[in-house]
């Protein structure tokens, strides 16, 4: 690696953060250390706290393209890797009638006939890239088993053109649900970053970075009352994101402090099941105004 | 922290290492090699002078897995101590007394101050945690019994509810202000029954549950502090073996108590996703045949040539789950969990039915459903005069058979059944014959047992009877029925 992406931690967290995503510690540590030791980094967590946009603010941060493998099951080489254009061969070998053989054969199998799908345009890319395989657990156990020689090797081998050699090493962000587990082979190839809610100061400037014109005094008691809910047994938690949708209707309903009318009226922005909110309901004590 | 030239004369660092990556293997993580080599590259790039930023890189290499996350750090702890002896930096050492700790503790946790609440756990375990002369070690059960820092909650209550105006706009907002004269014996009163001293705000609703989340977790910074300190005067591997509980993957269900049974629940329902992607997906075989019609039809933008063939779909098999169940006393604690993983399966399956029994055999599905979650069903089992057709005592033969003879249209050639129970049955007739009558006319058959395999074969256990019509499967905590789950699950 010629130039290193991050010089510092501070500096992978200074520049995530001026891209608008504010990283807590561990991931600014983690993120800089895959980009330095060149590792593709595994980010598992609950949904909504920022998986893929982490790699998307990555992309940014490092002014790098990003490459996105959106991953689903059922998802083979041809959808992931690179597919040969049958049609435009077809049309190329009925335009040359008479032509002769070899020239069509080793025409029809060049450079202009190849449909790169995300992996290989990261890997033959010329300027370094982003590459992201996002929710990588849809996915069946095969695509892990083609993940692994690109991402120890960053090469992509196509028989009828050779093996393709990264330029750039592309930083790579893995994110999984956990709906299957993943193989050992593929996590030990991987640095592995667990990322959970974060802690509330941390939520709190997310919040206000994302909603600027809330005030602050509100902002602390959503936070708060988001963190009182997650410590319930909900069927859902409530994610980051949907602290900075309930942080925006707050606002856009005009509250400059929470009371238990406009909590029971927008609490579907943050709790997604009937049984979540009937529980809230009852844990909060919404139907008692405030006293005093 | 412990600069790595300071140790130097007793380990090398790369020994350190080594060290904690086997006493990570010690409580059930894979941990290799190259895991270890990328731990020690990760120091290298990262410095020792960021402890924090330390600890999150050396996991992000040795880690493989979230669930293993706390134990690791408390492993890491051990290794890689904050400091040598005693760190009273901060707040005055002497003259402190656990009434004047549980006031600064209040403070601490009003304020939302988590700095002060560690330096406040390093003294605290300091003043009462020595076990003995100073050589023996450091107990943490001995400081929270002294402390009992649950009673700082009402106290820092009070505080937030404040007497200013100014005072008290709840945690991390660092204004509380001090003096909390009665603060030791008001943990005594119901708060709700104090006038409160200004105007209620929403936020009071959630400021009990926010200060006991904070007493967790100055308990488990004491709990640190004190193996911390216990590692330095005795054997650190031995800390590290005996010292940190197993995680909740290792812990038995049998005897999972009320606590475990929340971390249980959300350990489950990942797994339970798993389970129902695992048994919906869709058998790979090869494709399907080629579908002549759709395939002509694509041909037409070749000009009639067909260059890509058309396969017929493949229905995604669709499998109902049907789930026997023991919920009899013998095994009390696994019901809780029977029900949390029966609870959790609702939410995945399009078809689930439950049936439980005692020694006759009911379905219960809606009981399941209404239920709040993991409550156990054993007490309300043996009082239904269904599942307890021939006593209460538990009987499997009788419960197979008035299976077969009430619910055996429950089963189709869809059906997984999935059968939860110790195969005890008190020396009744085991009644192989109506299991193979199930096992017949069921897609699948398998039997999760809670007792361990070497007890199989004692007393009144059928299992091994049992267990060569359905394949049985040892299910004693998290990590075999993740095991369970991943591979051994027939499709």
């Amino acid at each position: 690696m010629s130039t290193p992406v991050f010089t510092s931690v501070d500096d992978a967290r200074d520049r995530l953060a001026a891209t608008g995503y504010l990283p807590s510690d561990a991931i600014a540590t983690t993120v800089y250390l895959a980009a330095t030791l060149g590792r593709p980094l595994l980010i598992e967590g609950p949904a909504g706290v920022g998986k893929t946009a982490l790699a998307g603010a990555l992309a940014s941060a490092t002014g790098n393209r990003l490459v996105r493998l959106q991953c689903y099951e059922g998802v083979d080489e041809a959808r992931a890797l690179y597919e040969w254009n049958h049609a435009k061969q077809l049309l190329r070998i009925s335009a040359e009638q008479r032509g002769d053989w070899e020239d069509v054969r080793t025409d029809i199998f060049g450079e202009e006939f190849l449909l790169a799908r995300p992996l290989l345009t990261a890997v033959r890319s010329e300027q370094p890239v982003v590459l992201l395989i996002d929710e990588l657990d849809k996915a069946d156990e095969e695509m892990e088993g083609l993940l692994l020689e690109l991402l120890s090797e960053f090469q992509v081998t196509i028989p009828e053109l050779g093996t393709i050699r990264a330029r750039h090493r592309p930083l790579v962000v893995l994110t999984s649900n956990a709906t299957r587990e993943l193989s050992e082979a593929l996590r030990r190839r991987c640095l592995f970053l667990h990322i959970d809610y974060p802690d509330a100061s941390l939520e709190q400037r997310i919040v206000q970075s994302h909603v600027p014109d809330l005030d602050d005094v509100l902002a602390e008691s959503l936070v708060r009352v988001v963190g009182a809910l997650r410590r319930l047994e909900l069927r859902k938690a409530p994610s980051v994101a949907e602290t900075v949708d309930w942080a925006g209707t707050l606002l856009s309903l005009g509250a400059d402090r929470l009371d238990p009318r406009l909590v029971r009226n927008s609490l579907g922005v943050v709790l997604k099941h009937q049984s979540d909110i009937e529980l809230a309901h009852a844990k909060l004590d919404l139907d008692r105004e405030l006293a005093g | 922290m412990n600069l790595p030239a300071e140790t130097a004369e007793t380990e090398t660092l790369p020994a350190r290492f080594v060290a904690l990556g086997e006493a990570m293997r010690a409580h059930g993580m894979r941990v290799g090699t190259s895991e270890v080599t990328d731990a020690a590259r990760v120091a290298d790039a990262l410095g020792f002078d960021r402890r924090e930023r330390l600890r999150a890189g050396v996991a992000a290499a040795m880690l493989r897995r979230s669930d293993d996350r706390s134990a690791f750090d408390q492993l890491f702890d051990i290794y890689f101590p904050a400091a040598a002896g005693r760190r009273m930096t901060g707040a005055p050492a002497a003259a402190l007394d656990a009434d004047e700790l549980r006031d600064r503790l209040a403070h601490a946790l009003a304020t939302g101050d988590l700095a002060a609440a560690e330096q406040l756990a390093a003294a605290a375990v300091e003043l009462l945690g020595r076990v003995g002369d100073e050589a023996a070690g450091w107990s943490a059960a001995q400081t929270l019994d002294a402390l009992a820092p649950q009673r700082a909650i009402s106290a820092a209550e009070e505080l937030l509810r404040g007497d200013g105006p100014g005072a008290g706009s709840g945690p991390g907002s660092g204004q509380g202000t001090g003096g909390a004269a009665d603060a030791d014996t008001d943990w005594a009163i119901n708060p709700w029954d104090r006038q409160p001293r200004r105007p209620e705000r929403f936020t009071d609703r959630v400021d009990r549950d926010q200060l006991r989340a904070g007493v967790e977790a100055f308990r488990r910074q004491v709990e640190t502090e004190s193996r911390r300190r216990s590692a330095e005067v005795r054997d650190r591997e031995r800390i590290a073996r005996l010292g940190i509980p197993p995680s909740i993957r290792q812990r038995d269900f049998l005897t999972a108590g009320s606590d475990q049974l929340h971390q249980l629940r959300r350990e489950l329902d990942p797994l339970t996703r798993k389970l129902a992607a695992r048994l919906t997906s869709r058998e790979r075989a090869g494709r399907g045949a080629v579908d002549v019609r759709r395939t002509l039809r694509a041909s037409m933008s070749t000009g009639g040539v067909p260059i890509d063939p058309v396969y017929q779909r493949r229905a995604p098999h669709r499998p109902d789950l049907v789930l026997l169940a023991d919920l009899s006393g013998s095994v009390g604690g696994f019901s809780s969990f029977t029900m949390l993983l029966m609870q959790a399966l609702h939410q995945h399956f399009r078809k689930v039915r439950i049936f439980g029994f005692v020694s006759s055999t009911a379905e219960i599905t809606d009981v399941v459903r209404e239920l709040p979650p993991g409550t156990s069903l054993t007490s309300w089992a043996l009082s239904t005069p269904d599942l307890i057709g021939r006593g209460t005592n538990s009987n499997y033969g009788w419960a197979l058979r008035t299976f077969v003879r009430g619910h055996l249209d429950a089963l189709g050639r869809r059906s997984t059944v999935l059968v939860l129970g110790d195969a005890r049955g008190n020396f009744a007739d085991p009644n192989t014959a109506d299991l193979h009558r199930i096992a017949d006319r069921a897609r699948h058959l398998t039997w999760l047992n809670p007792e361990p395999e070497v007890l199989w074969r004692q007393g009144d256990s059928a299992a091994s009877l049992y267990g060569r019509i359905a394949p049985m499967h040892e299910c004693r905590n998290l990590e075999q029925l993740r095991d369970f789950v991943a591979r051994t699950l027939p499709i």
